[in-house]
């Protein structure tokens, strides 16, 4: 039956994808999206309920760690795909056949990446998101959105080459120690500190390299602005709320294998210091840019930054981090939709353009200013109360200078999003940009999804089911096993 | 035959040379091609105690792969893109020779530091996969051009199906999957194809609206 559930949240949306593909009406089409959505999260919630039981040689199952991520996804997920009905009308002028069928098999392929047990495995549905993410950058058909696609590529493809070049290394650790060819990560985690240390070592350097580009960890973040920029808020919302945590809890896989091998204060400096590195990286930049898609972008930087700090920060830093997972994803969700009505109404996405949104699309920027106070941790939202126990974690942990560190980059990040936020809110909007919103109708369908993802945010932050708490120490406990 | 097999590695390393020095996309994309049928040839003289099927497959599908199907698609977008010859270096093909000749001594010097498994210790797969990543590297990072980018992903692959000749028939599943790299070029290609279609459909598109109103 738990098999029959996990093996559902994978082939459902698959499932949902190819029935996409074959689905006659354009109008008609979009709907998919969300019904696929509702089926997915009940099977979540159904397994989720369930405890998270798995054979130890299974290739694929729902584990403590799946079950402390995967709910968030698909609870994104359904925020998106509802968006997606009213949003893909707008553009009844782009064809959307491959682009539901994509977005369907994103989630398919997360929910398999999420639950993959295996080296292998894992970096094979990790590659396939990679590529399936390819044609929902280039929706939109513009020589922008090309290059923007072409460096995703590039970088991307690269990250991902890496990635199998440390999962080769891992491979070899293990059978340079005896090991038979099992390559789970329960075997490899078993055999342990029979695992070659120098080889250890060379995969966790390169599968952080690898992985962490795919999070878009800096320096390897590169693709991210151009990405982000171009392509639409729903797509940026999953890659920034989804296909970026299976990179993440793909390196925490490893990350327990490093710590079984007993390298797991060497794994936890170099997660420190590239999420910091990532931290001011991303707040530098939020001072400077002037577009407020890009902008979202180097705040996503800027918080996987956080979740590779709060890993590095014992267990109490990894449930927090696993906690950001969640605050993260839905808050980073909605800022990214009502942004996408933004750009929509303004015709850019520059804030030398779009000027005094709140009196052509009032319901967006409200919006987008309450989705942009949240995401830089004001109370009562949910990112507040993780990034507040990311900061208790480190000074348990004594690491006083990296609190400090975080903090100022929080401000600094802070600072530059509220600069472009209210930018873009304030002010008289230009006669072209008035035009281009006359054209704009901001409908319940369009305002509902990211008000519903806000609201998912606040009541995150104000009330934490036990069984939430409970799941993310459980995957603590599968992630550091002392 | 792990002599027969240092030999190829061999020249794969000094083919890697080849593609950092050579100014002419079509050498460069002929340069990977023939690598990619050194490569395809490997599993077959490795070491093994009986014949296996599913060596026969690997490197059947990495000659029909890397050394047909991946050349001549870029070939083809060659052609179609009409994209001019010249590989356009933004690092200098004397300083990336260089780069890739010290690379690929370094590679052989840090493999010393490596431990090995016995039947490994004698094969130089290990520094030619070091080497290849590298040119890659260098290839990615130091051309102009999609396509001289695409040739320098390739050559990184290639370094990386070298290391996994090492795990090849001891790990199921792992080897196996870079051949999803080999699809990711494909995506490469078709990506550089159908943009350029399009392109000049927009432009045809726009003409003729211009006509019309005349």
């Amino acid at each position: 039956m738990n098999e029959w559930l996990s093996l559902g949240l994978i082939g459902v949306p698959l499932l949902g994808a190819g029935l996409a593909g074959v689905w006659p009406d354009h109008r008609t089409r979009p709907w998919l999206l969300p019904a696929v959505g509702v089926v997915h999260l009940a099977l979540v919630l159904a397994r989720a309920g369930q405890a998270p039981v798995v054979a130890p040689g299974a290739w694929l199952g729902f584990d403590p760690l799946a079950r402390a991520v995967l709910p968030a996804v698909s609870l994104l997920f359904l925020g998106c795909a509802a968006y997606a009905v009213p949003y893909l009308r707008l553009r009844s002028e782009r064809p959307n056949r491959v682009f539901v069928a994509l977005l369907l098999t994103v989630l398919g392929l997360v929910s398999a990446g999420h639950q993959a047990r295996h080296l292998g495995l894992l970096w094979i549905t990790t590659e396939a998101v990679t590529l399936a993410c390819v044609p929902l950058l280039h929706f939109n058909g513009t020589p922008r959105a090309f290059e923007a696609t072409w460096k995703y590529l590039v970088v991307g493809g690269t990250g991902m080459a890496l990635s199998l070049l440390g999962s080769f290394c891992l491979g070899y650790a293990s059978l340079h120690g005896g090991g038979q060819g099992d390559l789970t990560f329960a075997a490899l985690a078993v055999q342990g500190p029979e695992l070659s240390r120098p080889w250890v070592l060379a995969a966790w350097v390169l599968v952080l390299a690898g992985y962490g580009t795919k999070m878009g960890l800096a320096p390897m973040h590169t693709w991210k602005p151009d990405a982000y920029g171009e392509a639409p808020g729903i797509v940026g919302a999953l890659l920034a709320g989804g296909v970026t945590t299976v990179a993440f809890t793909a390196i925490l896989r490893v990350r327990a294998v490093v710590g079984a091998a007993g390298a797991g204060a060497v794994a936890d400096r170099t997660l420190l210091a590239l999420g910091l590195f990532s931290l001011v990286m991303a707040a530098l930049f939020l001072l400077g840019t002037r577009d407020f898609k890009r902008m979202l972008a180097y705040s996503s930087v800027e918080h996987m930054g956080l979740l590779s700090l709060g890993a590095a920060l014992g267990g109490a830093g990894l449930a927090a981090a696993l906690f950001h997972v969640w605050s993260n994803g839905l808050t980073k969700g909605a800022l990214f939709l009502s942004a996408g009505n933004v750009r929509r109404a303004a015709g850019s996405a520059s804030m030398d353009t779009a000027r005094g949104m709140a009196r052509l699309t009032p319901g967006s920027a409200g919006l987008m200013v309450a989705g942009m106070f949240a995401v830089t941790a004001l109370p009562p939202f949910a990112p507040f109360f993780s990034e507040l126990r990311i900061v208790r974690a480190g000074l348990t942990e004594g690491r006083g200078w990296a609190v400090g560190v975080m903090l100022l980059g929080l401000l600094l990040a802070f600072l530059g999003m509220t600069r472009v936020v209210f930018g873009v809110v304030e002010g008289r909007p230009a006669p072209a940009v008035r035009r281009s919103a006359a054209r704009f109708a901001e409908t319940a369908g369009v305002l509902v999804p990211p008000l519903a993802l806000l609201a998912a945010s606040l009541a995150l932050g104000l009330f934490r089911p036990t069984g939430l708490e409970a799941a993310w120490q459980a995957a603590v406990a599968q992630i550091r096993q002392p | 035959m792990t002599g027969l097999l240092n030999v190829l590695v061999g020249v794969v390393m000094g083919l890697n040379l080849v593609a950092l020095a050579g100014g002419r996309l079509p050498l460069l994309i002929r340069t990977v091609a023939v690598q990619g049928v050194l490569l395809g040839l490997m599993p077959l003289i490795l070491e093994h105690e009986s014949p296996d099927w599913k060596l026969a497959a690997v490197a059947v599908a990495t000659v029909a792969g890397k050394g047909l199907l991946i050349p001549s698609l870029l070939l083809r977008a060659l052609r179609v893109a009409r994209i001019d010859r010249e590989v356009e270096p933004l690092l200098g093909f004397v300083p990336s020779l260089l780069l890739g000749a010290l690379g690929t001594l370094a590679a052989v010097v840090l493999t010393e530091f490596l431990p090995l498994r016995a039947e490994h210790a004698a094969t130089l797969l290990v520094p030619g996969a070091l080497a290849s990543v590298l040119t890659g590297f260098i290839l990615l990072a130091g051309r102009v051009k999609a396509l001289s980018q695409v040739c320098g992903y390739l050559v990184l692959e290639n370094g990386i199906y070298l290391f996994g000749l090492l795990l090849l028939g001891s790990t199921p599943l792992l080897v196996e999957s870079g051949i999803l790299l080999d699809v990711t070029v494909g995506v490469f290609v078709i990506g550089i194809i159908v943009d350029r279609i399009q392109r000049t459909f927009d432009s045809l598109d726009t003409r003729r609206l211009t006509v019309l109103r005349e």
